[in-house]
């Protein structure tokens, strides 16, 4: 094909070139005729290697034995280590890949006869194609190790035996396998033995309902707001959505604190204000039913304005030619909302509107400001009301059961990830081609 | 019963029901208002609309020497501020390669933000105590910075990179016919144009600290660099009946500003958030 051009050099082998740079990253390029830029690559791979081979050792040897010396090596800090020699090694490895790829396209043009570019437009060409690696550089080096190395290193956790007896530096960790699973779903033993399959059971379970429950309730009672306000025969309108919005601009720490000490037995204001003249107490931090029931009614509150807020821009939205053209045909008031809102409502929020229940499923901040997780209930080691993310934090910060609470931290990611799933399909962006 | 009558007993009813949920919006965060101003401690004796009521608490927030509040609030807004800018320096960086440029990891990288936006920060709290333990940037204003904004990454550069495809690509091409490199699109077309949604992302970005007592909490330790939410919720953390005067008090003086924000600014919010996420 580039039998014409006289400048080709057919015995200048790709191959070659290939293997060169396997050898050693930059040797291909020396010898595709790149001096400077093959001689920056190998100063590059050197200086990785000189610089960090120890510790990539150390990190591989570490992650893989969790320390050998009982008392001298830290177990946790071996294993912080060893993910981040295999989060720079990945590193390596896409750019060691990206290296022998950039020698064989170099091999083959000037095989092909190909002018050799000088250094000014090599450099150019660096920074057009490197051009969006250069700007996601700083944004994923701070991902890398500020969200998936702790994450990478909860996952390894729950695989270990860190618990409040078993401790870095006195003990050395050991890597079980999935004995923690284990211990959580199958573990029956003799009378009181089987704790934690009982509390995994019943936080499970109060989690699902307290996503779905006060989620739906939220959701729910916004769009009932954002319809009857957005009512043309409804006036101060503004005022009356300012007033709405007040509970999601409120700071919710704020809230659930003051909602916390309305709700105190004995001298919160809903017990002896308003509740005392039907002449009633209610035990709303002792008893986890109504616990339960008060954190619904606080999570409704404090969540329908942004739904509110949401549906109420897209209702002004929806053209009006629909109701005119349903109101031809005589299409009833509630064919209309099924019909015509409801569709238009839910498909612009729908992303938005699952973020809502995984927000929730992981309602953290409702569930330990108001109570704590709850009151304390026999036979478990979570409390009442404590969802999965709130026992997570529980069993480590107070019960110090570490592997335990990644064991679970693991099973809520998985869920969250079916989130995520549903998500992407449903999210349009995703159903079209382009995103 | 007649069609108007009907109409006027619906409308009734509405009205109604509004001014239902105005009570009991407005019951709660008026019973703080309420027990700010009492003057005792105690949540016991305190009373919704006190007898005597008194500014003590608020007068003891700025001037005991026993109270830190100003310094929280220091420390919360230059948290805050930091967070802001540098969240929407680093955001704005990854959403216009994204958005912009079509690179080898790009869909993946995409679905990975997407996931990663879902995971809430408590599921990795014990390694972020750790690797701040390790580096010394425990019980650091720095150390909570840099979580900050790496958390927020996922999330924001989804939000933004959604709103640069909004803007056309013509406006780009024009722009490099008369020369313009990649940094000048970037600086010259995207930012100017994006300004509303990098402005969701600053103020979003500003709130957090103001807002969130979580991570505070397990990073900070000393009491003169605690944030606002960190410090107000130890006021009643520890002896709930004796501080909840003071707390309402300090509460107020952060709700006040931040629900003012909120309430100015809801429409450009809800309108940024509705774009990112239908448009991708």
């Amino acid at each position: 094909m580039s039998t014409a051009n006289p400048t080709a050099k057919h015995n200048h082998n790709p191959r070659t070139a290939i293997i060169l740079s396997i050898l050693l990253a930059g040797l291909g390029q020396l010898y595709n005729r790149r001096y400077i830029k093959g001689s920056i690559f190998i100063l590059l791979e050197i200086s990785f290697i000189l610089t960090l081979g120890e510790f990539l050792n150390y990190g591989i040897w570490g992650i893989l034995t969790l320390g050998t010396l009982q008392g001298v090596d830290h177990s946790i800090f071996l294993l912080i280590y060893g993910l981040i020699s295999i989060i720079l090694i990945a590193f390596a490895i896409v750019l060691y890949v990206a290296n022998v790829k950039d020698a064989k396209k170099d091999a083959i043009r000037l095989r092909n006869g190909e002018k050799i570019p000088t250094f000014k437009e090599a450099v150019k060409n660096i920074w057009d194609v490197g051009f969006p690696y250069f700007f996601v550089t700083p944004g994923l080096i701070m991902l890398a190790f500020i969200v998936v190395l702790p994450l990478l290193f909860t996952v390894g956790l729950a695989f270990t035996d860190y618990s409040q007896s078993n401790q870095p530096p006195r003990n050395l960790l050991n890597w079980v396998g999935f004995e923690n699973f284990g211990r959580l779903f199958f573990e029956t033993g003799g009378a009181g033995n089987n704790i934690w399959q009982d509390t995994f059971i019943s936080v499970f379970t109060w989690t699902i309902v307290w996503t779905l429950v006060a989620t739906t309730l939220q959701i729910a009672l916004g769009l009932f707001l954002a319809l009857i306000v957005n009512d043309p025969r409804i006036k101060f309108k503004r005022l009356i959505r300012t007033i709405l919005i007040l509970p999601w601009a409120v700071p919710a720490f704020v809230t659930i604190l003051v909602f916390a000490a309305m709700f105190n037995d004995r001298f919160g204001s809903i017990n002896t204000d308003i509740l005392a003249i039907f002449n009633l107490s209610i035990p709303w931090l002792q008893d986890p039913f109504y616990t339960k029931i008060a954190l619904i009614m606080i999570q409704t509150w404090l969540g329908f304005p942004f739904v509110f807020a949401l549906f109420t821009g897209i209702l002004q939205s929806i053209s009006k030619d629909w109701y005119e053209a349903a109101d031809v045909d005589g299409a009833s008031r509630m064919q209309k909302f099924r019909s015509i809102t409801l569709p238009h409502v839910l498909f612009a929020t729908a992303p938005l509107l699952i973020m809502q229940y995984a927000g929730n499923f992981n309602n953290f901040n409702i569930i330990y400001l108001f109570n704590e997780g709850g009151p304390a209930v026999r036979g478990q080691n979570a409390g009442g009301t404590d969802i999965l993310i709130s026992w997570v934090y529980d069993l480590t910060f107070e019960l110090n059961q570490y592997s335990m609470a990644a064991a679970i931290t693991i099973i809520l990611g998985l869920i969250v990830t079916g989130f995520a799933v549903f998500q992407f399909r449903r999210t349009r962006a995703f159903k079209e081609e382009e995103i | 019963m007649s069609q108007k009558a009907k109409s006027r007993l619906e409308v009734t009813l509405i009205y109604l029901f509004l001014a239902f949920m105005a009570v009991v919006i407005g019951y709660p965060l008026l019973w703080t208002v309420g027990m700010s101003l009492n003057p005792g401690t105690s949540l016991y004796s305190a009373q919704l609309v006190p007898d005597n009521w008194s500014l003590v608490h608020y007068k003891w927030l700025f001037t005991d020497p026993a109270s830190n509040y100003l310094i929280w609030y220091k420390n919360s807004v230059i948290v805050a501020i930091a967070n802001a800018f540098f969240s929407v320096v680093i955001t704005s960086f990854v959403a216009y390669a994204f958005s912009r440029y079509r690179f080898v990891g790009r869909r993946y990288g995409l679905y990975a933000f997407l996931l990663l936006q879902m995971f809430p920060a408590i599921m990795a709290m014990v390694a972020i105590y750790v690797m701040l333990n390790m580096v010394g940037l425990l019980d650091s204003l720095f150390g909570l910075t840099l979580i900050y904004i790496g958390g927020q990454i996922p999330f924001n550069a989804w939000l933004v990179k959604g709103y640069f495809d909004t803007i056309p690509r013509e406006l780009d091409e024009a722009a490099r016919i008369d020369g313009a490199g990649h940094l000048g699109v970037f600086f010259k077309i995207m930012l100017p144009l994006a300004k509303p949604i990098l402005g969701v992302v600053a103020l979003f970005n500003f709130m957090a600290p103001f807002v969130d007592f979580l991570l505070p909490r397990i990073i900070l330790r000393d009491p003169e660099k605690f944030t606002l939410a960190l410090g107000l919720f130890n006021f009643i953390s520890n002896q709930f009946d004796n501080n909840f005067t003071r707390f309402a008090a300090g509460s107020i003086l952060i709700a006040i500003p931040i629900a003012l924000v909120y309430l100015l600014s809801q429409r450009f919010l809800i309108a940024g958030l509705t774009a990112g996420g239908t448009k991708g």
